[in-house]
């Protein structure tokens, strides 16, 4: 966090010192009550299913290529060793690379004793080993997580929503170059221009939406014994079912690094303001006053 | 100004809040005895749509290639109990597979009448509930032709399958299908495992094959099946001795 600039920071409606006599502090309705719900929906979803989903992996935290697991080569493993005075060292073991991560994966403490396990207790749900229960809450809110999913897609295409908000228009495609130098000097639109989403945003959140949420839920069906009797294209496609099971890993990790950038993103642009227009719809923007609009 | 950082305020303690709920009250509510009900609630769902996409679908079949060089054995590995180890001194010899419960004629078949049926050879994939597959190739007989020789009467809707392994809690494993899958014409008791007799760490004499679902549910070290109307009063009462510690009865995800 030390690297972003302080003027960064300061230059956020809000936080400014008061606008200057041109600018006025306008109130738009940013998000329909429908999108607040889902999306908050959508959030509880993410994070319990996952909470639970590592609490699955953890029952064989090991991943694979293909059909069937080829045991002594996993491409990913969170495994532990124990040196001769009875430690524990957590050992994550990517391809043939190894990696000591005691402490974080492989093996970590638990009410205080070390303890051989994938993901840190903190991180699983429940918190103790128990893969029934995390079955349990994985697969119903995987219910809740496509109900709202399907919801979300069909309101968005009712209400254009996708086609008017989230599609990048061509002025967009146009400006991704300069988009992507502003993200990374973390400047960010203002005026009327922050009233809606920018490109990398639009982009963002489409890639999000439909590919990692789509792909997500086709390959943990394709790890499903039973849908593969009617889903064999798809587990093939992907190379087997051990493959859904490393790309449905590998989604999950994409909601992790999304979820990261999208809490920064929300907190360099104005928690409160963000905040508030996620939960009530209301987002300020510091417009130019009508008479003195320029290009 | 004072309204808006008290606004602020309320929002930042209530997504604190929101957080702190959802991750440390999973935990309570696993505990509790209603939350874990309305959770396994969506099993039932999964298998109704699982059923009406799904139908008699077959699970996919591989080629030689494919089977795994060594086949995992998982849960129980070398039954200990007398009447077993009796059984596995003398190559299963005596080894009889007892058909009862809610049926017109109680079977009672041998290895040896039971590799007379017409038999069936699979290699399927076997998922297990941890996550790890393995691929092996099957023979054995149609569950659906022995009990076709037992004609299961009206009443009967489960068929229970009672195993020779004793679990950690001292009682022996015991699993349970529905006709659906009982029925499918990969539902195999098998015998043998890649061209062998089958093992004692993968459930010798004969063990189930339900290549649709996950482990748990293919029972080995099968001792005797029975039909009944429901499996409520047979051990947990939840239908296997892992459902009866809270893993769901289908087992079809």
């Amino acid at each position: 966090m030390a690297s972003i600039p302080e003027d960064a920071i300061h230059r956020q409606p809000e936080t400014a010192e008061p606008p200057s006599p041109r600018l006025v502090r306008r109130v738009v309705y940013r998000h329909t009550l429908p999108l607040r719900i889902m999306h908050w929906i959508n959030a509880i979803c993410l994070l319990i299913l996952l909470g639970s989903g590592l609490q699955i992996f953890n029952a064989h935290p090991a991943l694979y290529w293909g059909q069937r697991s080829t045991f002594d080569r996993p491409w990913l493993s969170l495994g532990a060793t124990q040196t001769r005075d009875g430690k524990l060292h957590g050992v994550t073991a990517i391809g043939s690379h190894r990696f000591h991560t005691t402490g974080w994966f492989g093996v970590s403490k638990v009410n205080g004793q070390s303890t051989v396990r994938g993901f840190p207790a903190w991180a699983t749900i429940p918190g103790p080993q128990w893969l029934a229960m995390g079955r349990a809450w994985h697969f119903f809110f995987a219910w809740i997580f496509v109900i709202n999913g399907v919801c979300f897609v069909a309101y968005a295409l009712w209400t254009r929503h996708l086609t008017r908000d989230l599609v990048p228009t061509r002025r967009d495609w146009r400006g991704i170059g300069r988009s992507i130098i502003d993200h990374a000097l973390l400047r960010h639109p203002h005026g009327e221009e922050a009233a809606r989403y920018n490109v990398l945003q639009r982009l963002a959140y489409l890639i999000v939406i439909f590919f990692f949420g789509g792909g997500v839920v086709l390959m943990g069906l394709a790890m499903s014994p039973r849908m593969d009797s009617v889903l064999g294209w798809l587990v093939d496609l992907v190379g087997g079912r051990q493959s859904a099971r490393s790309i449905h890993f590998l989604f999950a990790m994409g909601f992790i690094a999304f979820f990261l950038i999208h809490i920064f993103e929300v907190i360099v642009t104005g928690v409160g303001n963000n905040l508030r227009s996620i939960i009530t719809g209301r987002y300020a923007i510091n417009a130019e006053a009508r008479d003195e609009t320029h290009q | 100004m004072k309204l808006i950082n008290k606004r602020r305020r309320f929002l930042r303690d209530a997504l604190a809040l929101t957080g702190a709920v959802t991750l440390g009250g999973c935990d309570k509510l696993s505990e509790t005895d209603w939350a874990p009900k309305v959770l396994g609630s969506a099993t039932a769902l999964s298998h109704a749509a699982q059923r009406a996409l799904s139908r008699d679908a077959m699970a996919r079949e591989y080629s030689e290639a494919d089977i795994s060089p060594v086949f995992r054995p998982n849960g129980s590995t070398d039954p200990q109990s007398p009447e077993y180890r009796a059984l596995a001194a003398n190559g299963f010899r005596d080894y009889r597979l007892n058909v009862g419960g809610l049926v017109a004629h109680p079977v009672s078949l041998s290895l040896e009448q039971l590799r007379a049926l017409p038999n069936r050879t699979q290699i399927t994939r076997h998922d297990c509930v941890e996550g790890w597959s393995v691929i092996g190739k099957w023979t054995g007989v149609q569950l659906s032709r022995v009990l076709e020789m037992a004609q299961p009467t009206k009443a009967a809707r489960y068929v229970v399958f009672r195993c020779y392994d004793a679990m950690d809690d001292g009682s022996e494993y015991y699993e349970s299908l529905g006709f659906d899958d009982a029925y499918h014409p990969q539902t195999l008791l098998a015998w043998e495992l890649n061209g062998k007799t089958l093992p004692i760490p993968n459930g010798a004499p004969l063990r189930l094959r339900v290549p649709r679902q996950l482990g748990y549910k293919m029972a080995k070290y099968l001792r005797r099946i029975d039909l009944v109307d429901s499996f409520k009063s047979v051990e947990g009462g939840q239908g296997g001795y892992w459902e009866d510690q809270g893993y769901q009865w289908y087992a079809g995800i």
